[in-house]
């Protein structure tokens, strides 16, 4: 077994949000562009759901962040060296890229929502308007595509950034990166789920939201059972008392909308609801284990 | 003026007396913690933002059935190849003049992630000045041709400060001196761990036992990075073909 004599870096709620959060906003943004390039017309509605999740989940994350630092006005040193005013970027530093994909995300997520606003007609402004016309077309595919790529960054750097360390489990397993982003795409699904069922769009996108979530949660029960096995004896640490219960719920929501959603494609949709619910809980209570047992 | 100091610790030479905390508090104007009162002499408990030096208690018992101590002052080791300053995102940790490792404590804005790192536990969150705080080598006082204040005020010269070169020297000898005398559980630690360290230790136990872990587990943050992203971007891959073909229309089934 690994030797650990680091002492916890104190990442608590604030950390655990933002990974939530981040979950959803890349995993959101990744969705609704794939609706958009190999989904048919009928599921534009749920693109646009997509964009408008992304942008303010996004806005959450630099705010947690924030306020997580010693020093908050200080935030902008994680950018710019504050003695040389040069731009400070360390590639091998999951922390320092992290923060420049964050801002550059943070533009993709705010240009995609401002044109699925104005699709939706909840904008009309003319500069908004030419948003919109900037997006149509190759260009903006491409635009899309490319935010995607930031988008699963966020979704998954949070894992290796974690791992990048000399932390008990943390730094003992290579499957946190592919686990949040797993989970982030699942979470971001189960979003777009829930505010698709309060408009009209709902029925079609549905099923083929559902059909790729269980490629994902099957992913993340993978590579839970991966982070179990490369832990081996200090897997033992994750498992005790109050992280039980939250395993316990990890379990509950994928396993459990594994069932449910089968059921669902068979027209029962307060279980597509309680799927998407159970996935939300779920991917809430893997983040709380990673973070929390990790620094007890 | 460019120099390479280090430390010297001699754990055998060490009396217990934390003349070491002392100083270090009085000089780096370090208010402390609260006493915490254990089953030990140790009441300091661990290195972290108020704790610089630290003196570590280990109880053992000898070969002729007594009960006896090994104690030792333990420090940042200023690691050639630091954690720390390795994850560091703001570029608060730098390597000075003087080859040792130093916060900016203007420029550190809290985010801990080299308390993350670190595989000593040196480094602790200060909640009142909202910094990562930790062993400075009294860079102030280097900067003024001083010795810093441990050394200074060890009674018993078990902590030596010096050129890193004189120190290997005098490390190096010292041990040999103590194998010829038949003491053959004493031995150095920092020569190789982190590309070097410059606060070298002669210990007289293993050195996982004063909490510090061995050449095979004194490893980089950045050996993980390769290994995280290859497995997020796998996942993603799939992940992706998996959406890819649940989005596509299944010719007249939707």
């Amino acid at each position: 077994m690994p030797q650990h004599f680091v002492a916890p870096p104190q990442w608590e709620w604030y950390i655990v949000w933002y990974f939530f959060f981040g979950g959803i906003a890349g995993g959101a943004y990744v969705i609704g562009t794939l609706l958009r390039l190999f989904g048919s017309a009928r599921d534009e509605g749920a693109a646009r759901i997509a964009f408008l999740i992304s942008f303010p989940t996004m806005v959450i994350c630099p705010i947690l962040l924030t306020l997580d630092l010693g020093h908050p006005v200080r935030f902008w040193h994680m950018l710019i060296n504050s003695r040389t005013f040069g731009l400070n970027f360390k590639y091998w530093s999951p922390m320092s890229v992290g923060a420049w994909i964050l801002l550059i995300f943070g533009i993709f997520a705010a240009v995609s929502f401002v044109e699925a606003a104005t699709l939706r007609g909840w904008v009309r402004h003319p500069s908004a308007q030419r948003i919109r016309g900037f997006l149509s077309g190759a260009f903006g595919r491409l635009f899309m595509v490319v935010g995607s790529l930031f988008g699963l960054f966020i979704t998954g750097y949070t894992g290796v950034l974690l791992s990048v360390s000399n932390q008990p489990i943390w730094s003992d397993t290579w499957t946190l990166g592919g686990l949040f982003l797993a989970s982030g795409l699942s979470v971001a699904v189960a979003s777009i789920v829930l505010l698709s069922r309060m408009g009209p769009e709902a029925s079609d996108t549905e099923v083929k939201l559902v059909r790729a979530d269980r490629v994902f949660i099957v992913l993340e029960l993978i590579l839970i059972v991966a982070l179990f096995v490369t832990l081996g004896a200090m897997g033992g640490k994750f498992l005790l008392g109050r992280y039980l219960i939250l395993w316990l719920i990890v379990l509950a929501g994928t396993l459990l909308p594994l069932l449910l959603q089968l059921r669902s494609s068979m027209g029962r949709p307060a279980f597509s609801v309680l799927a998407a619910v159970l996935v939300l809980v779920g991917g809430l209570a893997l983040r709380m284990v990673v973070v929390f047992a990790a620094q007890a | 003026m460019a120099r390479t100091v280090g430390f010297f610790t001699d754990t055998t030479l060490c009396i217990g007396c934390k003349a070491c905390e002392v100083a270090c508090k009085e000089w780096n104007e370090l208010p402390g913690h609260a006493p915490q009162f254990r089953d030990s002499f140790d009441n300091t408990g661990q290195l972290d933002d108020q704790n610089w030096r630290h003196v570590q208690f280990h109880e053992f018992t000898t070969p002729k059935g007594g009960v006896a101590w090994n104690m030792m002052s333990d420090v940042c080791k200023h690691c050639a190849m630091a954690s720390c300053m390795e994850v560091c995102p703001t570029n608060a940790i730098i390597r000075t003049e003087f080859d040792t490792v130093y916060i900016q404590p203007e420029v550190c804005n809290g985010c801990r992630d080299c308390i993350a790192a670190c595989p000593y536990h040196v480094i602790g969150f200060n909640e009142k000045t909202g910094l990562a705080q930790k062993c400075t080598f009294c860079y102030s006082r280097l900067q003024q041709n001083l010795i810093p204040a441990c050394a200074k005020a060890c009674p018993t010269e078990s902590i030596k400060f010096g050129e890193l070169n004189q120190m290997r020297e005098v490390a190096a000898s010292r041990v040999a001196q103590l194998q010829a005398q038949g003491v053959s559980q004493a031995r150095l630690y920092g020569d190789k761990e982190y590309g070097g360290l410059h606060a070298l230790f002669l210990l007289m136990d293993k050195p996982e036992a004063y909490g510090l872990p061995n050449a095979d587990n004194a490893v980089l943050p950045r050996r993980n990075n390769f290994r995280g992203y290859l497995g997020a971007a796998v996942t993603a891959v799939i992940g992706l073909v998996g959406a890819v073909i649940a989005f596509r229309d299944r010719g007249g089934k939707e």
